[in-house]
């Protein structure tokens, strides 16, 4: 066997070595490298009360009620299996909405209602012109000639 | 493949080929970011904030590809030894490390009006920033070392160093899989598009064109190295006769 191919195999079984090493490590990864937590693995008992976390799900169609204080909201988080209610007062982003998806900052309080610190808006993978979808008025693109 | 390893056979093929790449990669990229731009409508939930996706994607492309050609680059180095193979790696790293920057600026930029924040710690953003640190190692390993006297290849740590980092890409290609995170999943996959033809079409064109450059870029680094180590040749040589 000429020196190169001892070389090659001697290479390829260290990376095959190490793959495996990455594989196994972004497995045992797989929960404490989850961004956020679902309403069902709430649901399961993943989440002690006054525990920071970030609960992530879809925000449940017509679930958004403002407060009487004017900044308080109230909705449902869903992930189709279960759902929790949250609590978040301030500002949210642009694209926050009903039927989209949402993670908050937040934990757990002993009522059972997560009570957010701070909410992002998540973005689906799907991109398409605004006559396709429902685009609300006050995000129209301005008109292009 | 032998016959290309040859410098000289190279320079033969890539002296003539960097102009056509820079420029056909220059036009395409000019088109598609028109087009990108101007031509096609916003998207119909992000509005306008959605077009940096047409330099977003070809740069997270290419500091993924970029790495992956390194570490078979590093591979040949390791096994076959061609000469070749190490001035590759060292010309593709520094492209490579700006178009991942390049992605991760895009995204924070695109993430601030989207999702609410400039940075979060979820997997694919972390493995992203993983790849730019691993591309600054690669750097560092490789500018410190005694290249020009061994014709521009790779230490054998520096080789398997790139061979091992390669274990991050498919991590952050599958990190959105994998783990729940703030990214959104994929939107092009072998299945097909849920990127809408209409908004998709300035997306190939950016693609390509960013690839060709990245490839213009390449070769001409190559092609620089490859001079530099004949300089030092030479320098020696006078060095050495002088000293006789």
């Amino acid at each position: 066997m000429k020196a190169k191919h001892q070389r090659l195999i001697l290479a390829l079984v260290a990376l095959c070595g190490v793959a495996g090493a990455g594989v196994l490590a972004a497995s045992a990864l797989r929960d404490e490298a989850a961004y956020f937590r679902t309403p069902v693995e709430i649901e399961g008992g993943k989440a002690a009360v006054d525990e920071p976390m970030r609960l992530g799900g879809m925000v449940a169609k017509g679930s958004i009620k403002r407060q009487a204080d004017g900044l308080t909201i109230r909705f449902v988080a869903t992930d189709g299996k279960a759902s929790v209610p949250v609590e978040y007062k301030g500002i949210v982003p642009d694209l926050f909405g009903e039927e989209s998806g949402m993670v908050a900052d937040g934990r757990m309080r002993a009522d059972g209602i997560f009570v957010a610190d701070r909410i992002l808006a998540k973005h689906d993978e799907r991109y398409m012109p605004p006559q396709m979808g429902d685009m609300p008025k006050n995000m129209k693109a301005p008109a292009t000639t | 493949m032998h016959a290309y390893a040859n410098p000289t056979r190279f320079l033969a093929i890539a002296k003539p080929l960097t102009p056509w790449l820079l420029g056909a990669g220059l036009l395409l990229v000019l088109a598609g970011g028109w087009a990108g731009l101007a031509m096609v409508p916003g998207d119909y939930k992000q509005g306008e904030t959605a077009r940096i996706l047409y330099v977003h994607v070809p740069s997270a492309w290419l500091g993924m590809g970029g790495w992956t050609s390194l570490a078979i680059a590093g591979l040949i180095q390791l096994v076959w030894r061609h000469p070749l193979s190490g001035i590759a790696a060292r010309a593709i790293a520094v492209p490579g490390m700006l178009f991942t920057a390049l992605c991760l600026a895009t995204g924070s930029i695109w993430g601030r009006p989207t999702w609410g924040t400039w940075w979060e710690w979820d997997g694919r953003m972390t493995s992203m920033l993983v790849l730019l640190f691993l591309y600054a190692g690669f750097i560092a390993l490789t500018s410190g070392d005694d290249g020009q006297r061994q014709g521009g290849s790779l230490s054998r740590g520096a080789a398997i160093y790139a061979l091992v980092g390669a274990i991050n890409i498919p991590i952050i290609n599958r990190s959105v899989v994998w783990w729940n995170s703030l990214h959104q999943g994929p939107s092009i996959t072998l299945g097909g598009s849920s990127i809408d033809g209409a908004l998709l079409w300035p997306l190939g064109l950016t693609v390509l064109g960013f690839s060709l450059l990245f490839g213009a870029i390449v070769l001409m680094r190559m092609r620089r190295i490859i001079a530099d180590n004949r300089v030092a040749a030479r320098l020696r040589r006078l060095a050495d006769d002088e000293g006789d």
